[in-house]
């Protein structure tokens, strides 16, 4: 089974008279808050500052985004 | 009534002259789906919806004022220092012959702000599925300007405004779990 991963991809129609070059391979985010339901009790948490870096105290919650530019120079997923 | 904390809620850093970014950023002042929006869309709510959800749109409301001055205090340091000739480069020339450098409720296309952006249907499962469908348009607004933006710094600041998006259309998904009260007693956290 694939790994499981926030990011989805998905091969759109690609034509041959696409004026610019075809992006073949589209992406979009999938949050972890679709997949949690009520958060259950007693989940894993950062410790407090990790957590005002992150946005939230809860591990399963933070998902990083990082931009187009960042990714280029090996940020991110 | 309100407590102000004479501080952000996370640290604004500004690395790069960049007013071409402060143009994006006013999409999150005075967009559809930016923070004044929210905060105004969420505090409204609340008489109208069940007390065991009250307290939830009074906090997540709350918060977005808070977002609203991060955004503010961005968009102020990116342009407070920029010429009138940065500015028309950046395509915000329309922008300094309305109101100089002062910062307006607009969108990044300067369209002006409207109460249309927001509803009150008095439904509650209509209105939290509004502000569940607000949250995730807010978390993908950042994730555009993010893509948009050269100053590792302010995506440093609007990654943190992105997750907590992420949180809020969770507390938002289980405020729908506690109306529909079809599970047993569950605890907030
Ligand atoms: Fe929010």
């Amino acid at each position: 089974m694939a790994k499981f991963t926030l990011r989805k991809q998905y091969r759109p129609y690609v034509s041959p008279f696409d004026p610019c070059p075809s992006i073949r391979v589209k992406t979009y985010v999938t949050p972890p808050n679709l997949y949690v339901g009520f958060q259950p009790e007693k989940l894993p948490q950062f410790n407090a500052k990790q957590a005002l870096f992150a946005g939230t105290l809860w591990k399963v919650f933070y998902d990083p985004y990082y931009g187009s530019e960042e990714k280029e120079k090996g940020g991110g997923q | 009534m309100w407590v102000y904390e004479k501080k952000l809620q996370y640290p604004v850093k500004v690395s790069k002259c960049n007013p071409m970014l402060a143009k994006f950023l006013i999409e999150q002042y005075g967009g559809a789906d930016g923070e004044l929006a929210a905060a105004l869309r969420y505090l409204n709510q609340r008489y109208t919806i069940p007390d065991k959800v009250v307290g939830l749109l009074t906090d997540i409301g709350t918060e977005e004022f808070a977002h609203l001055e991060m955004i503010a205090t961005m968009i102020y340091k990116l342009t407070k220092d920029a010429t009138p000739e940065q500015l028309k480069e950046a395509g915000i020339g329309e922008h300094y012959v309305n109101h100089d450098r002062a910062l307006f409720y607009t969108d990044a296309a300067g369209n002006p702000f409207t109460a249309t952006y927001i509803q009150a249907k008095g439904d509650p499962i209509a209105d939290l599925y509004e502000d569940i469908a607000a949250e995730e348009k807010a978390r993908a607004t950042y994730q555009w300007i993010i893509d948009q933006s050269d100053d590792p710094d302010i995506n440093d600041s609007l990654k943190f405004l992105r997750e907590r998006e992420i949180i809020h259309s969770q507390r938002f998904r289980e405020a729908v779990e506690i109306l529909k009260e079809d599970r047993d007693r569950k605890k907030i956290f």
